[in-house]
């Protein structure tokens, strides 16, 4: 369980990449932002959940949603908004702008363009940690759609024959882009797919931040304790589309409406957490107008940020000194 | 002191300096160990690679360090980027270069761009040795010479020794280098010998050489098209031309200089490969020598490569697939009558 303080940081990571990504949408329909922008907004307590358990020794892979996995492993927020900015002051100096945020120094190895991509590199931070005795644990977030792919199986057969300190967190929030799970995969629980690697695995409710917590925190203890790798399936929805500008129309107003409605993460993150007498609605009030400001001021710091220089285009392709 | 070595024991002595010397260095791939490492069955170490060049690892460094993978290119290559770039220097093995059909996205979009994706801030010190060529009739899928596609990757160093002095050298400088560099055996010369240093030393990684000198023609080679060159070039002395052979060692960083110098001398320049000829390191070569060698030309630059064509099996047909001496020395020929 977790103590008030702690309590007041989970929503305060919940509201951060809440209150980020809607930003995002909002500047990006209002033509203030380039490229590909895929927000996280409804799967918040997975983020959150999972790197509650996580330390700078430990290491996240991310995939192409995964504004909310760098700031749930404490990437800078600014250095995040000018990146998305294409800025010279970027985390990446703007040469990887939203699908590639990385702050190797926090231990996110990488969002990553290539579906199931990270998977394979998380087991790689795991190898690393496991050969050096860190005592740190790697963990792979990914979607329903990448356990369709090539790497996610054989990365998951590679951890759990080498018994690697990694943790598998698959969300599944339904739609592999516009494509329903079900008609790319012929199970409901994608979790079962940890059985043919021998591998432990669990089934968390990731629109509730204790839930994920509660089951993470197992995955991640086995992992620390040498126990081997584990797959926590995170059931979970996207209340924006797969994409900023996305048409959707491959579900229904009823569908979104629910979720929204009686699962969002934070009403029921705040519910619970009043009534087990872990915070008032006040300092959650505060917390929203503090988020706000913070957002707020990387959105004009970044906005003020100079762009890189063309000739920057030539630089950081390869380690020279 | 040098010894005489073979291209696979070379290869091996350098593993075996780079693994004493740094502990960040591991050996992943299918065989490395090949079941080596079963004290208790009495099977201390086995195959050590296809070709024996992982040899005895796994008894020196243990099972931590060596670790056979399962027959998954993709994963372990991914898990091997992902090593690479939180703090180890894997050596990873993709047995032949054929199998990046099934595992090119860690090399493609992953290991080649962290560095430029995360702003300059991550290094990859990725070794993947593969093995390339053809020449031992194995056919259509084992027997490619697809570094002109690694070469293409910016991110990547694509080496490719011809000697075994040059494998140990080059290879314990890729394995040193924090970038990642796809480090080419060329089958046909694994068995092939030659003197070879004692003790750790680095060849520079971009540094061609010139393996024989002559101010007729020049005769540009790499990995197994070397020694087809130095034949071509024994053939050529036998008519009084004298030929200049550079063996380019590295694809890239390629030595520019190096090649435009003996061009200049020799106003003539054959490139011979045994990859196909289009988009490859035989055009590239081309391409330097018109862009920036033009007016050392007395004649057109000549590209004596493989067919585009697969790869055949049947002894005839491979050795017809190759480049050989013959053709190189038509292809001089052909310069010789060009009136400048």
């Amino acid at each position: 369980m977790i103590s008030r303080e702690e309590a007041l940081d989970v929503y305060q990571q919940l509201r951060t990449i809440r209150s980020f990504e809607e930003k995002l949408d909002t500047m990006m329909k209002a033509g203030k932002m380039a490229g590909f922008l895929h927000l996280y907004v409804g799967q918040e307590a997975v983020a959150v959940g999972v790197c509650s358990h996580l330390n700078d020794r430990d290491y996240v892979s991310s995939n192409h949603r995964g504004h909310g996995h760098c700031i749930a492993k404490g990437v800078d927020l600014k250095g995040m908004m000018a990146e998305l900015f294409g800025k010279k002051t970027g985390i990446c100096k703007g040469k990887g702008g939203s699908m590639h945020i990385a702050d190797l120094d926090r231990g996110m190895i990488g969002a990553n363009g290539i579906v199931g991509a990270g998977i394979p590199q998380a087991v790689g931070a795991a190898l690393t940690v496991s050969v050096k005795k860190t005592g740190g644990v790697a963990v792979a977030f990914f979607g329903d759609g990448a356990t369709n792919q090539g790497q996610f199986h054989e990365a998951l057969n590679i951890a759990a024959t080498w018994k690697l300190p990694a943790v598998f967190i698959l969300e599944n929030n339904g739609y592999g882009e516009a494509t329903p799970a079900e008609f790319a995969a012929p199970m409901t629980d994608l979790a079962v797919r940890a059985k043919s690697y021998a591998m432990h695995s669990l089934v968390a409710d990731g629109m509730d931040f204790f839930d994920v917590f509660e089951k993470a925190g197992e995955a991640i203890d086995r992992a620390r304790k040498g126990e081997g790798p584990s797959l926590v399936e995170c059931k979970t929805y996207r209340f924006l589309g797969h994409f900023v500008g996305d048409p959707i129309g491959y579900r229904t107003d009823e569908e979104l409406n629910d979720w929204k409605t009686n699962r969002d993460p934070l009403p029921t993150f705040e519910t619970k957490a009043i009534e087990m007498g872990l915070v008032s609605a006040d300092a959650l009030r505060r917390i929203d107008a503090e988020v706000t400001a913070e957002i707020e001021a990387a959105v004009a710091s970044a906005e003020e940020a100079p762009f890189p220089s063309p000739e920057d285009v030539l630089t950081d392709v390869y380690v020279t000194e | 002191m040098a010894r005489t070595l073979s291209f696979t024991a070379a290869l091996n002595e350098a593993l075996h300096i780079a693994m004493e010397a740094d502990d960040d260095v591991i050996i992943i791939g299918e065989d490395v160990a090949g079941g080596g490492g079963r004290k208790d069955q009495g099977i201390e170490d086995a195959w050590g690679g296809p070709f024996g060049a992982t040899r005895g690892l796994i008894g020196k460094f243990g099972p931590e360090r060596v670790r056979d993978t399962p027959i998954s290119e993709m994963g372990f290559l991914g898990v091997a980027v992902g090593a690479a770039a939180t703090g180890l220097r894997p050596v990873a093995e993709i047995m032949f270069i054929d199998f990046l059909g099934v595992a090119l996205d860690p090399l493609l979009n992953q290991a080649s761009k962290m560095r430029y994706m995360f702003g300059g801030k991550a290094r990859v010190p990725l070794t993947m040795r593969t093995n390339v060529g053809a020449g031992n009739r194995a056919s259509c899928q084992h027997s490619q010479a697809l570094y002109g596609m690694t070469v293409a990757i910016p991110g990547l160093k694509t080496v490719i020794p011809s000697t075994p002095a040059d494998a140990k050298g080059l290879l314990l400088a890729s394995i040193r280098d924090d970038n990642p560099v796809v480090f080419c055996e060329t089958k046909s010369l694994m068995n092939s010998e030659g003197e070879v240093p004692e003790g750790d030393y680095e060849i520079p990684l971009g540094t061609a050489s010139v393996v024989r000198e002559g101010g007729d023609v020049t005769l540009v080679g790499m990995g197994r098209t070397v020694h087809t060159a130095l034949e071509a070039a024994d053939a050529l002395a036998e008519d009084g031309l004298q030929a200049d052979v550079v063996d380019l060692r590295s694809l890239y960083p390629l030595d520019e200089a190096t090649v435009l110098a003996s061009l200049e001398k020799t106003g003539r320049l054959v490139v011979v490969d045994e990859a196909t000829p289009y988009c490859g390191i035989a055009s590239e070569i081309g391409a330097l020598c018109i862009d920036k060698g033009f007016d050392f030309l007395n004649a057109p630059v000549k590209k004596v490569t493989a067919p585009h064509t697969p790869v055949p099996f049947s002894p005839v047909l491979e050795d017809e697939y190759m480049p050989s001496q013959e053709k190189i020395v038509a292809a001089v020929h052909e310069q010789l009558g060009w009136n400048t």
